[in-house]
């Protein structure tokens, strides 16, 4: 019955890093994320943040939560206050934030995300799933994490949500110097935002590198049941047919450039 | 989140033995035969002699007595204090005392007839759902329930309750893990304090748990409508049951050993 569910990872996320956590519907990347900050323990191997192993007796869990905060799928499905100021706050009142400090946080969150804070005392259940989904993420937020873990953030959202966000994905990560760990199975989502991919397989960390060198390898993405962005396929497949054309290259706005430069030197 | 790895209540365990291919009624009947039978017995060699008709139906459904006997373990709290009450609350000749607590003969004796009723009665439950499915349990439930529709019990209604309360079982721990996580993530902490301020710190699991089993509940009933259920009026079965002539034998056998037993032990 005993299933390993991670094996050999050995990963190192730099400071204001933003990584992209990609893998197949069980290749065991939710499992390690929630490594990241304590809620499940290796069963072998060590976990460290900021050069602290935070298994060790002297450590408090609480802390590195605070320090490493994460963004569970579908986070609306968590949301319990009666209010949407209760529920954000929720998390620092956890680390012990004074009620003074507490307005403060839940509004700079609230901001942060893009939520009017009219909608501070109204209920989380009323709002819209694209709203529920930010005030479970301004929950997060309001500890004022260092390091940002997200599963899926934009699972179920439809267009606008999943633009929005994204774009506050990348503002944090640019605006707030945050360290961005994003797991997803979207390649266009994560391509377009993160420094360095990783990419799981069985429990096991199958490719590492930047986002053009991990594309390269599309044909073994498609044997672990990935793919690479659209856009990058139809490079590679032009520079198959013979076209002269560099395929490194992942976001609709490289792509097009690079097309255009193809049809412009014929 | 460790004590929800071991419910054993309708822990099916599959398998090919005699008692897994028995009818699920002959099963529901033989347990609750049994049963009655622990509450007419009234010596040792009667629980002896209960016992001896467990293991034997134990041996036959080759489940691993590890499993048999797991289903005691939740409720070895219970057990212990059932002895200690009839070991200590009884009157009569007094064995020995300890201070203001006497053990008595009588005592002595109903305790160690009450633990081994319990111990057979759980046991001898456990037995009927780790040999059967869950489907075919309920299904069993309301076959032998179609006959008191007449006063107006819902059998089939009954029935497709248990069903989805089971099938639903495992989706809420698994929920419950997701949530706790959750919130513990936001630092929650669901150990410390004493019982009042424990008891307030589930506030955050419960609530999601509840919006989402509403939810879950509303999408189910649309499903099934959005599939023509309608009760149970003019259903048919992909699995029929089938009474076999090992269903009637061994009920025969298990009324007559229950008769015999229960009149003169």
């Amino acid at each position: 019955m005993e299933h390993e569910a991670l094996r050999n990872v050995s990963l190192a996320i730099e400071d204001g890093e933003f990584v992209g956590l990609i893998g197949h519907t069980g290749s065991g990347k939710s499992t390690l994320v929630q490594h990241f900050n304590g809620l499940l323990k290796p069963t072998a191997g060590k976990v460290y943040v900021d050069d602290v192993d935070i298994f060790s007796k002297d450590v408090s869990l609480r802390s590195i939560r605070q320090k490493v905060g994460m963004v569970f799928q579908y986070p609306e499905y968590q949301l319990f206050g009666e209010t949407v100021f209760e529920d954000v706050a929720f998390g620092p009142k956890n680390m012990g934030v004074s009620d003074s400090e507490l307005q403060d946080r839940v509004d700079q969150a609230l901001t942060l995300v893009g939520l009017d804070l009219s909608l501070k005392e109204r209920s989380p259940f009323e709002l819209s799933g694209g709203q529920k989904r930010k005030v479970a993420i301004a929950g997060v937020l309001a500890m004022q994490p260092q390091i940002l873990i997200l599963d899926e953030p934009t699972a179920g959202l439809d267009p606008k949500g999943r633009d929005e966000v994204l774009s506050l994905v990348a503002h944090l990560h640019q605006k707030e110097n945050k360290t961005i760990v994003l797991v997803s199975h979207s390649m266009e989502d994560v391509a377009r935002l993160a420094q360095r991919l990783v990419v799981m397989a069985h429990g096991e960390i199958a490719l590492e590198g930047p986002p053009e060198v991990i594309f390269r390898q599309a044909d073994y993405l498609e044997a672990i049941g990935l793919g690479v962005p659209q856009v990058t396929r139809l490079l590679q497949v032009l520079q198959k047919r013979g076209f002269d054309v560099d395929p490194d290259h992942y976001t609709i706005e490289s792509v097009e450039g690079e097309i255009v430069r193809l049809l412009e030197t014929r | 989140m460790a004590m929800m790895k071991n419910i054993t209540i309708g822990q099916y365990i599959p398998g090919e033995s005699i008692v897994h291919r028995l009818d699920p009624r002959t099963k529901i009947l033989t347990t609750f035969l049994f049963i009655a039978l622990l509450f007419l017995v009234d010596s040792f060699i009667g629980y002896g002699l209960s016992a001896l008709l467990l293991l034997l139906m134990v041996v036959l459904s080759q489940i691993p007595v590890k499993y048999v006997l797991r289903g005691i373990r939740p409720l070895m709290f219970i057990i212990i204090l059932t002895l200690c009450l009839h070991f200590f609350m009884t009157d009569g000749r007094v064995i020995f005392q300890i201070w203001f607590l006497k053990l008595t003969h009588e005592g002595l004796i109903r305790g160690l007839m009450m633990v081994s009723r319990l111990i057979l009665l759980i046991i001898g439950s456990s037995l009927l759902t780790l040999t059967t499915s869950p489907i075919l349990l309920t299904d069993g439930i309301e076959s032998l329930l179609k006959p008191f529709k007449v006063i107006g019990v819902p059998a089939h209604e009954l029935a497709m309750m248990m069903t989805i309360a089971l099938r639903f079982i495992p989706t809420l721990v698994e929920e419950t893990e997701k949530i706790m996580k959750a919130q513990m993530a936001r630092g929650a902490d669901f150990e410390s304090g004493n019982i009042f301020q424990r008891a307030k710190s589930l506030i955050p699991i419960l609530i999601p748990l509840f919006v989402s089993a509403f939810r879950r509940a509303d999408e189910l009933a649309i499903a099934m409508e959005a599939r023509g259920y309608r009760g149970g009026e003019g259903r048919t079965r992909f699995r029929v049951l089938k009474f076999t002539y090992q269903d009637a034998l061994t009920l025969v056998l298990v009324t007559t050993f229950v008769i015999l037993v229960g009149i003169f032990f």
